[in-house]
């Protein structure tokens, strides 16, 4: 039935647009995308905006399924029916349409100058020279709290790792509330929400991911390995049975107002807010020692690019300089709580917990997670020796140590870093 | 984000991939079964010339085309793919290599010993448990004594008809330490503290799932034994009792050599059928097979190597070269029961 509606409104949008482009002349682009979540907002707000201010080009927003996305994609690039504007997955997938030449060369885009390095990290080439894509969106990890718990038990959102602990101690001996809702059976909770959540305090964000890939820095270095004995130390404050609770179970735990914190992604927020009865709060992954600086995961998740064999490449131009400009900025973030603009310019956001995200950006040095550039090329794929080592340390069964080199070794024995 | 962490893989495609083998394994044997039923009951045809008998190939044609086009020919398009390597965007031929990295690198070697391990354990599980439950619930059912068999028949025989999916989530619900029964159950009888999280720990996650498994499959050798006993003539069984065996002896001497042939049967179809595992493993545990690996079996490898998992690009050379190391597992089983075991099996005919 909802495929039967949207392929009535795309094809009843496709045949307004197309007659409504032979009187008004010049350029209609459609956009590829794997997000029909976002159907609505592209098409309701997103869309609107930005005829007004470009009369004359018509822009149609063309989602496919998440799953499909990649290889649909791919099979209408060959034959030359694809949209002129294409959404990026982030990192390899699209390096390697653009190596391909399926993508443009957006370098020189105007606007591409609101973007940070890091921001365009997923879509530049691996030195460095070319991006290829307008970065979109970004999710940024850190800590959702149960507020009313924490003022039940007189506890404030913790800075530095020995609150962290002292909070979940205190938590604990209360007994009302488990002290953190994650599991390990799905594995990349512990990866992604664990490892990478909290990793980029201890390897300082960029800069030990940059000597990683360099081979400066291995993964049984100090400061990869404590993120881990870190992760060890949670064991005790995680549920009963974790080790069989899925990131579903953590969720509704969560939200049904039984555990206190949950390690989290903000793309969570949106469903958060929907679902919670209680009052939320956030806080970012807690600091060594009181004043040290800190670093956050932010993510880049969503880019837009241009076709390299679209039709009206000005005019796609122009809506990609607009996609870079704060005012879509503004728009998107504030239709997706949760997923952030990468615009270095600051986005007014509605939502309380979206801004408590946000703001960490000011104060903290922002990151992307560290197995996802290049690193995870070879076989053994390091993203998923991540997941199960980081589960593995969590459960007890292997040792950080233990844990880091076979990820060290699983990685050697396929990366050589360009000298 | 979610959408991309959560999204399942093409699952039907790398259902042609594996069973093809299980069919060539099936073809195999159904083959030679004809042979032999062939050699056993034709006379030597008259040596007169006969006209080429046409029909037969007519009639032939549209099951030999399909099953050619849809079974025989991706076989060999899976061997043929084992032996090539994507090199530079273009498919090179490297002969075994692709099986030396399979045997010879400890990252390909190490996942592929501990897959054929687990599966082996899970084929275990399966004949000590399964197959002797279902051979007792068939007894038990054939017995002219028991009332309401035919509902008994048919509540235990409804799991197997249940998508994996289904049982998958189900089990996983039951099992859950947050909101599953089994805690309950287990502290309403005063057995709490023998609840762990079974998925979860590494030393029970792959047992439970076979167990699991076990669950659902169980209606099959109990009807395929149910349906031998049935076939038991009364006059043999007449014949024991008029000789003084009954009871527990009937069962032993004569009704257990009588449906050897049948439970040979289910020991091959549940050795194909667990080394094609996947579905349960993957609807349970995910395509990681956690915690640690020790759930992964054949099949979840395979599908890792085939269709790449999150980061992980699939690699559809190794991928084959996985399956055909399953094909080749499957047909020396099914060869091993064929030549060694089945022709010993006496047969009576009534």
């Amino acid at each position: 039935m909802n495929t039967k509606l949207l392929t009535a409104i795309l094809l009843g949008s496709s045949v307004l647009c197309s007659a409504g482009a032979a009187f008004a002349q010049d350029a209609t682009l459609t956009i590829e995308s794997w997000r029909n979540d976002d159907l609505a907002i592209w098409q309701d707000k997103l869309i609107p905006a930005f005829e007004a201010k470009n009369p004359g080009i018509k822009v149609v927003f063309s989602p496919s399924a998440p799953t499909e996305y990649n290889a649909a994609l791919n099979a209408k690039l060959d034959a030359g029916s694809a949209g002129d504007i294409i959404t990026c997955r982030p990192f390899d997938a699209s390096l390697d349409l653009y190596t391909k030449g399926k993508l443009a060369d957006l370098t020189s885009l105007s606007g591409m100058e609101n973007f940070s390095d890091v921001a365009k990290s997923a879509w530049t080439t691996d030195d460095g020279k070319a991006t290829f894509c307008v970065p979109m969106a970004s999710v940024i990890h850190g800590f959702i709290y149960n507020k009313d718990a924490f003022d039940q038990l007189g506890i404030t959102p913790p800075a530095t790792e020995d609150e962290f602990f002292a909070a979940l101690d205190k938590i604990k001996a209360d007994g009302t509330f488990v002290p953190m809702a994650m599991g390990t059976k799905d594995l990349w909770e512990a990866a992604t929400m664990g490892y990478q959540n909290i990793g980029p305090n201890y390897w300082h964000g960029e800069e030990g991911r940059l000597a990683l890939l360099k081979g400066e820095q291995k993964l049984t270095d100090p400061q990869w390995v404590e993120p881990f004995a870190t992760l060890a130390k949670w064991k005790p404050y995680l549920g009963d049975g974790f080790e069989a609770q899925t990131y579903p179970d953590s969720q509704n735990l969560f939200t049904l107002g039984r555990a206190a914190i949950f390690p989290a992604g903000s793309w969570e927020i949106s469903v958060f807010n929907t679902q919670a009865q209680f009052k939320m709060g956030a806080f970012p992954p807690p600091v060594k020692k009181a004043g040290d600086t800190c670093y956050i995961s932010d993510h880049t998740d969503i880019g837009i690019g241009l076709n390299a064999a679209s039709k009206s490449p000005d005019a796609a131009k122009t809506f990609l300089t607009w996609v870079a400009s704060p005012e879509f900025a503004e728009i998107y973030a504030n239709a997706l709580p949760g997923f952030f603009s990468l615009n270095s310019t600051p986005v007014k956001m509605a939502d309380p917990l979206a801004q408590e995200f946000v703001s960490w950006r000011d104060k903290c040095k922002s990151t992307i997670r560290s197995t996802y550039q290049i690193l995870s090329r070879g076989t053994p794929n390091l993203e998923n020796e991540t997941w199960v080592e980081s589960a593995n340390v969590i459960n007890g069964t292997d040792t950080p140590e233990v844990a880091a080199k076979k990820l060290q070794d699983g990685l050697d024995s396929w990366y050589k870093p360009a000298k | 984000m979610i959408l991309t962490l959560h999204g399942s893989g093409p699952v039907g495609v790398r259902g042609n991939v594996v069973r093809l083998d299980a069919m060539k394994a099936f073809y195999v044997h159904a083959e030679l079964d004809r042979d032999r039923a062939e050699t056993e009951h034709m006379t030597a045809p008259a040596a007169s010339k006969r006209p080429f008998r046409w029909h037969i190939a007519i009639f032939l044609a549209p099951a030999v085309l399909v099953y050619t086009a849809i079974m025989i020919l991706p076989l060999f398009g899976t061997l043929q793919l084992a032996l090539f390597r994507n090199i530079a965007q273009s498919q090179v031929f490297v002969g075994l290599d692709n099986f030396r990295t399979l045997f010879g690198d400890p990252n390909w070697s190490v996942n592929f010993w501990n897959a054929l391990r687990n599966n082996v354990w899970f084929f275990i599980i399966h004949m000590l448990v399964q197959n002797p439950i279902g051979v007792v619930l068939a007894a038990l059912l054939s017995s002219p004594k028991l009332h309401f068999s035919a509902f008994y028949r048919t509540a235990i025989f409804i799991p197997t008809i249940l998508s994996f999916v289904i049982v998958g989530f189900a089990w996983k619900l039951i099992l859950s330490p947050l909101w599953g029964v089994a805690p309950n159950l287990l502290d309403l009888i005063g057995l709490k503290s023998l609840f762990t999280p079974w998925l979860g720990k590494e030393d029970y996650a792959l047992t439970t799932l076979g167990l699991i498994s076990v669950w659902q499959f169980i209606g099959i050798p109990m009807m395929l034994i149910y349906a031998a006993l049935l076939s038991i003539p009364d006059e043999v069984i007449e014949a024991a009792e008029c000789d003084g065996v009954t009871g527990m002896a009937q069962f032993w001497k004569i009704k257990l050599p009588l449906i050897l042939p049948a439970i040979g049967i289910i020991s091959i179809l549940t050795f194909v059928g667990n080394f094609n595992a996947f579905d349960l493993i993957y609807s349970a545990q995910g395509a990681l097979a956690g915690p640690n690996y020790s759930t992964d079996i054949l099949g979840t490898f395979l599908y890792r190597a085939f269709f790449g998992f999150q980061l992980q690009v699939g690699d559809p050379n190794m991928g084959a070269a996985i399956a055909t190391m399953m094909f080749l597992i499957i047909l020396v089983g099914v060869c091993i029961y064929l030549f060694l075991i089945q022709t010993r099996l006496r047969r009576y005919q009534f």
